[in-house]
């Protein structure tokens, strides 16, 4: 589903992945660790297409399609979704409006007749009552007056509603107490375990890969993959620290 | 008619200049053809409009001084604008349809005029309605084509109510005391410059007046478009609430493509007296130049509503996208007790387009309140300045205002500036002023982005929240409409 080749990519000149490759197929998860600094939320914001990410080098490969051909939304209209660490405040503006608007966009960019309101609206009551978001809380304006835990919560209902086939999730778990963890997970797996969805978990954590528990585990360090294993990988990170396993 | 014919000639060259039109997406003109006053502005050509209306004797006195009172004026320059210097000689100062229709309703109405409103994309709803379909919300037009009303809509029911909703000509013809007796009550004709340049040439306008405790039965509404190259406007609008009643007016703006900048200066009075409401909405979308800012509309407009009674209330609430210069302060005189004045303007400012504006709140009454909320948007290399006054009388205790003044920046070129002026001669007054500025945000547009919307979706997104209090403020028709000229006016600016 995603190939990724010997990926360079700088972020105002300062190289930061420097030959990264991972390959993620259809009903995986995979879990990205790794330090401070290593990369993580620049491959992050690299696949979703943030502007000032430049890529120098290497390919990526989404259902075989040049990805980094594509503008941030049509990757989104291609079934790409990225979950933030730090989701944005969008003032005035409902996250129902909000998602509704995106949802339909994506629909009308894949050539799909539009979501009606009312058929939304029972989608999002649905995604906000499984991640315990209330319809007051949709209704409210984007990320505005969230607690860092409503804003993650709120993250995984976007996700819900949207429906994606890849999810690159960008330290999901930060922030979260150990409750507002679980529901998280709960939503990761519920909404993405599936053979024909994957996930790329960005975590500094062992904690949320207890919850959902990945495939494969990969080492980020200095903008390269540096080891990958299986589930076990997180808890040798977790008893000998980034420097012993990444060494 | 032969080619020699003055106004023949006159009329071809207005229409090959407004044909030069190229991008304006709404730049087009209509083949009517029109009578014009001789180029120029002098005693005659006050004398020349106050004829052809057939207006009495009082109307052309007051015209007329008004037009001296102006030979003695000088043009404003406190605002921050950058205003080329205007040729008054160099301008037609009334133009109409030639064959001046009185229509009973809009089927009768030229087809090449109705063809331009369909362009203008009159809303479905108001076509609807203008077809007497059943169950459709019911908007009045008073569809003022360049400077002459030809048609109005909805006058019997109107008249069931008691409603007067005229054009200012047919209004001084049928109800000239009342004309007389609020005509100047608001605007002096000495106020301004501009205003006075309209008390001395207006070609026409809407009056309205809604009797003692009546609640007009629909919104009235006025398109105002501007089509002959180089004709001023100078329209005029005086509205009249009577004790207890309520009026909500709506006025929508787009003009064609043309060549060179036009002057554009109205003249809006409101009254209210004891409990009355006046709401008064706007969408404004002139022509504002090319991305060089060639070619708009001078936008130089006095509105003012007075609160004449105690418990009466006037509402501005605007959304200026178009013209290249707008210098426009729309204000509360709150003399009644406890009157109410509110102020909720969005102004969006593109490529070399210029917008000083504002309101002002005058408190006089005991225990008035005002709230006021502008949303500046500036984008391009375009300069936006909020210009407010706050004064509260001596004698004007308990009185309360809100104001709140938010800029948005879109890019590294353009200005936003707020200019509030707070003049407080009683200690009892409770005065709030907020401001913010702040950009949109390159993490808000890559979230949006993220979830699928395209670049420009995601500026009008996240503009509309940013202008959302204003946008309430709109009967829901204007809203609709606000919101996607928000998104027009704001395309190609981030990215």
């Amino acid at each position: 589903m995603l190939k990724i080749e010997n990926l360079h990519a700088t972020v105002a000149g300062k190289a930061i992945l420097k030959g990264l490759s991972l390959e993620v197929n259809a009903g995986e998860i995979h879990a990205i660790m790794g330090p401070n600094g290593a990369g993580k939320s620049t491959l992050g914001y690299v696949l979703g297409g943030r502007e000032g990410y430049e890529v120098t080098g290497g390919s990526v490969a989404f259902d075989g399609k040049d990805l980094l051909d594509m503008e941030a939304d049509e990757r989104a209209a291609a079934g790409l979704f990225l979950g933030f660490q730090y989701p944005v405040e969008i003032p005035g503006v409902s996250n129902v409006q909000f998602l509704r608007t995106a949802l339909n966009a994506q629909r009308r960019a894949r050539g799909e007749a539009e979501m009606s309101a009312g058929d939304f609206l029972r989608l999002a009551r649905a995604q906000g009552d499984a991640l315990g978001v209330s319809m007051d809380m949709m209704k409210r304006n984007v990320n505005v007056g969230f607690s860092g835990g409503e804003k993650k919560r709120n993250e995984m209902v976007q996700m819900g509603i949207i429906a994606p086939r890849l999810a690159v999730l960008d330290e999901t778990d930060s922030g979260l107490d150990i409750d507002a963890l679980r529901v998280v997970a709960e939503g990761i797996n519920r909404i993405m375990r599936a053979p024909d969805k994957a996930v790329l978990l960005i975590t500094h954590y062992q904690r949320l890969l207890d919850l959902v528990v990945p495939d494969f585990v990969h080492v980020l360090a200095d903008g390269r993959i540096v080891r990958s294993g299986g589930p076990e990988l997180a808890h040798e990170l977790e008893r000998e620290g980034y420097v012993g396993v990444a060494a | 008619m032969s080619d020699a014919d003055p106004v023949q000639t006159r009329n071809r060259e207005a229409q090959e200049a407004v044909d030069r039109a190229s991008t304006y997406e709404w730049g087009f003109s209509s083949d009517i053809e029109q009578e014009f006053a001789p180029k120029g502005l002098s005693e005659d050509t006050v004398r020349y409009i106050s004829a052809k209306k057939n207006e009495p004797e009082w109307l052309l006195e007051w015209r007329l001084k008004a037009y001296r009172a102006w030979l003695t004026m000088e043009e404003v320059s406190w605002a921050k604008l950058d205003i080329p210097a205007i040729d008054f000689q160099d301008a037609y100062y009334y133009a109409e349809p030639k064959a001046k229709p009185t229509l009973a309703s809009l089927d009768e109405l030229d087809p090449e005029i109705r063809r331009t409103y369909e362009k203008l994309g009159i809303p479905i709803e108001e076509q609807k309605v203008l077809a007497g379909v059943e169950g459709a919300r019911k908007v009045a037009v008073d569809a003022v084509f360049d400077s002459v009303s030809v048609a109005t809509t909805f006058r019997a029911e109107l008249e069931r109510a008691g409603v007067i909703f005229r054009s200012i000509s047919e209004a001084v013809r049928e109800y000239p005391d009342l004309v007389r007796k609020w005509l100047g009550s608001v605007v002096p004709q000495r106020d301004n410059y501009f205003a006075c340049l309209n008390s001395a040439v207006f070609s026409d306008g809407t009056f309205v007046y809604i009797p003692e405790g009546v609640r007009c039965p629909m919104e009235l509404s006025t398109y105002f478009r501007i089509n002959a190259a180089n004709t001023g406007q100078f329209e005029r609008t005086l509205i009249v609430a009577d004790k207890g009643s309520y009026v909500s007016y709506l006025e929508g703006c787009t003009a064609p493509m043309r060549d060179e900048n036009q002057l554009h200066a109205a003249v809006v009075e409101l009254v209210a007296l004891d409990d009355a409401e006046i709401k008064y909405s706007t969408v404004q979308n002139w022509y504002p130049g090319d991305s060089e800012g060639k070619g708009g509309i001078y936008n130089f407009v006095t509105k003012r509503g007075a609160c004449r009674g105690a418990r009466s209330k006037i509402s501005w609430t605007q959304v200026e996208t178009g013209s290249a210069i707008t210098w426009k302060y729309p204000s509360c005189i709150l003399q009644g007790e406890e009157s109410v004045g509110e102020f909720y303007s969005v102004a969006v400012t593109n490529n070399r387009q210029q917008a000083d504006t504002g309101t002002k709140m005058i408190h006089i009454g005991r225990g008035s309140r005002s709230t006021i909320v502008s949303k500046g948007i500036s984008a391009g290399r375009s300069d936006n300045t909020y210009r407010g006054l706050v004064r509260v009388l001596a004698n004007a205790d308990g009185v309360r205002n809100f104001t709140q003044c938010d800029s948005l920046l879109l890019g590294d070129k353009c200005g936003a500036h707020t200019v509030p002026y707070i003049e407080v001669r009683n200690p009892t007054a409770q005065i709030e002023h907020e401001a913010t500025t702040s950009k949109i945000s390159d993490d808000q547009l890559f979230y949006a982005m993220s979830r699928g919307l395209s670049r420009e979706d995601a500026v009008a997104l996240i503009v509309n929240g940013f202008a959302r209090e204003v946008l309430q403020q709109l009967p829901m028709e204007f809203a609709v409409e606000a919101q996607k000229l928000l998104g027009i006016s704001l395309e190609g600016s981030v990215g």
